[in-house]
């Protein structure tokens, strides 16, 4: 049974034992299976949670592994979704702007990576300031109301966003497009796509370093890495990671605002992480899915602001349970089948 | 000639915009290295505080320094509560500052609605070169510079002072010369914070009072303080008169929303350049 948890630790650069493949499999088929007991409505909801908990993955990869808390997920995230918007409009095909919502948050990612990472500011001068620019970028794009911002055919419309984003079409027939349950699966599939590749990543050499920088940076530097690279590298593939993520949240509510710059989405990351937990990559998965609904539930039940209760929820895990719930609750479990195996009353 | 005295007269209103708003940063994350993402909201309670006090029939000269000590208040309220148990967990601070930040807008919002609320200050025009300029915009000038010269002369020639900077240098070493360093780390939180109050009322009759209003401040408060650099003070004056006269000249030359974009290429270009900040160079010190 500690086998089972030991497999959802933070890796120490090994490769997932046999527990965590069977429990992907398990998970992902359950998942692929849920829209046969699901109505649109519900299966649209689980969609979103899906779509942002790629937003949760890269924030906890960066975060949680590498050690550098970047708002600036929320800026990919949102340029992401206004390249695809934007060059979906204006071509009407749909393959090139998804992956240009993927390579262009990468290359800002990448850009900023050069002067921030390359600059050896201090960690939490990296996260200050990938807070001010999604802040400014907010309010910039905010600001192009007028007639005059307009990216080939399609206006930017400021504060109001950008209705009717073209659905995904299937890349080798531009007829067929993408349907709700079809949104499902593909964001499901990403996910999991993108949990193992995490996984498998912080696995190999690249990986370990990377951990080694969280750990220490100076000793890994002292052993001949330079450290720069391997985060600026984390950064813009996280950086990518984010511009995915907002790119499906175009093709899920065909619509683009600049709140997805905003301040309030940047908190709703990283409440998602801290509550599921930024030592493990299920976590925040966890926490996407467990957030999106409390708030949704806030909504319907009219207690009036959300944004108290999250703040309030913030606070409370910021000051008592610091490790999050997949975390704290793991280490529950495993005491409890460690006591139980002490006792000689259970065990493996 | 005109044209130069406005210029002037909007690079100096936009420096004391970045003085007023940096300047309790200043104090609370530069400091103290407490890295506060509530204090644009500090400056939003500060606006209300002074929106509530003019209500109850304070003449606005003094809802202002009312305004300052009851965010004053609050601010010790919250280092009692929250900050004091997350003194050296940076990252923890940013974290628990940033619910408060959600909080205090989720609070405000319900209490208050969302809508915004002016305080109308009628002192006039002045004609300067021909055009017309707000009145209450010199008195703001005129504010920030008091407020900055004040706190100046605070921390660089009073007793308290110097426990203070002694207390953030090496505060084990003013524990055992026998000072409460708790105690000091309140009160200099609660100053940094009455800074901020009274910064927040002084906007409030150009900028009105809204519930998010803090989202438009902290941005540049950060930036001002990030690119100063070790010496809190000198280094928001410095990083202030800059970005300060970024912001008016573009601001005025273009839109404020291209000012703002200016000001953060600007700083982005500074951070590679002067990883430390503009004092960074300088010894350590006020």
């Amino acid at each position: 049974m500690g086998r089972l948890f030991s497999d959802f630790r933070r890796p120490a650069g090994e490769r997932p034992g046999p527990v965590w493949w069977s429990f992907v499999v398990v998970a992902t088929a359950v998942l692929l299976g849920l829209p046969l007991t699901l109505d649109l409505a519900q299966l649209l909801d689980l969609s979103v949670v899906f779509v942002l908990a790629l937003l949760a993955l890269s924030m906890s990869f960066l975060w949680g592994y590498v050690g550098i808390l970047s708002f600036g997920q929320t800026a990919f995230f949102g340029l992401g979704g206004y390249v695809y918007a934007v060059a979906a409009m204006n071509w009407g095909d749909t393959t090139l702007p998804f992956l240009l919502g993927i390579v262009i948050p990468l290359a800002f990612a990448a850009l900023l990576g050069v002067f921030m990472v390359y600059g050896k500011i201090s960690d939490i001068y990296f996260s200050v300031m990938t807070l001010v620019i999604t802040l400014i970028l907010n309010k910039a794009m905010r600001a192009t109301s007028g007639d005059q911002y307009v990216v080939g055919d399609v206006r930017l419309n400021g504060q109001n966003g950008i209705p009717g984003v073209p659905p995904l079409q299937v890349p080798w027939d531009s007829s067929v497009t993408l349907f709700i349950d079809h949104v499902y699966y593909l964001s499901v599939a990403l996910v999991v796509l993108v949990y193992v590749g995490l996984r498998l990543l912080l696995t190999t050499s690249f990986g370990r370093i990377l951990v080694g920088i969280r750990e220490n940076e100076r000793r890994i530097e002292l052993l001949g890495y330079d450290a720069r690279r391997y985060k600026f590298a984390a950064f813009a593939l996280s950086g990518g990671i984010a511009g995915l993520s907002g790119t499906m949240f175009a093709i899920w509510g065909n619509f683009v605002a600049p709140e997805m710059f905003g301040l309030g989405q940047a908190a709703e990351v990283i409440i998602w992480v801290i509550v599921g937990g930024k030592s493990t990559l299920i976590g925040p998965i966890v926490g996407t899915g467990v957030i999106q609904y409390l708030t949704s539930w806030l909504g319907t039940q009219g207690v009036g602001q959300v944004t108290l209760v999250l703040g309030a929820i913030l606070i409370v895990f910021v000051l008592a349970f610091k490790d999050g719930l997949v975390p704290t609750l793991g280490a529950a479990i495993a005491r409890v089948f460690a006591g139980r195996r002490e006792s000689g009353g259970g065990g493996q | 000639m005109d044209t130069l005295l406005v210029y002037a007269y909007q690079v100096a209103f936009s420096f004391s915009i970045f003085i007023l708003i940096s300047l309790g940063l200043a104090v609370i994350f530069g400091m103290m290295k407490v890295i506060n993402l509530a204090q644009g909201e500090f400056i939003m309670l500060g606006a209300y505080a002074c929106v509530v006090c003019t209500a109850f029939g304070l003449p606005l000269w003094l809802a202002v320094p009312a305004a300052g000590l009851i965010v004053g208040l609050i601010g010790i309220a919250v280092e009692r509560t929250v900050i004091r148990f997350l003194y050296g967990r940076v990252l923890d601070t940013l974290l628990a500052t940033w619910g408060l930040n959600l909080l205090l807008v989720g609070l405000v919002t319900t209490l208050a609605g969302p809508q915004s609320q002016s305080v109308p200050a009628d002192l006039g025009g002045v004609s300067l070169g021909g055009l017309q300029v707000p009145a209450y915009g010199l008195v703001m000038i005129g504010g920030a510079l008091a407020m900055l010269v004040g706190t100046y002369a605070l921390w660089r020639f009073t007793n308290l002072g110097l426990i203070v900077r002694g207390t953030m240098q090496n505060p084990e070493m003013a524990r055992a010369l026998g000072t409460n360093t708790s105690m000091i780390y309140m009160l200099t939180f609660g100053f940094g914070s009455a800074l901020t109050g009274l910064a927040g009322a002084l906007l409030v009759p150009l900028f009105g009072a809204s519930p998010t209003m803090g989202l438009f401040y902290i941005a540049k408060a950060f930036i001002a303080v990030i690119s100063g650099g070790p010496w809190p003070l000198l280094g928001t004056l410095s990083a202030s008169g800059l970005y300060g006269s970024i912001d008016g000249i573009v601001s005025f030359a273009f839109s404020s929303v291209l000012g703002e974009i200016a000001v953060l290429l600007v700083a982005i270009f500074m951070l590679r350049l002067l990883p430390q900040g503009i004092t960074g160079r300088l010894r350590k010190g006020l």
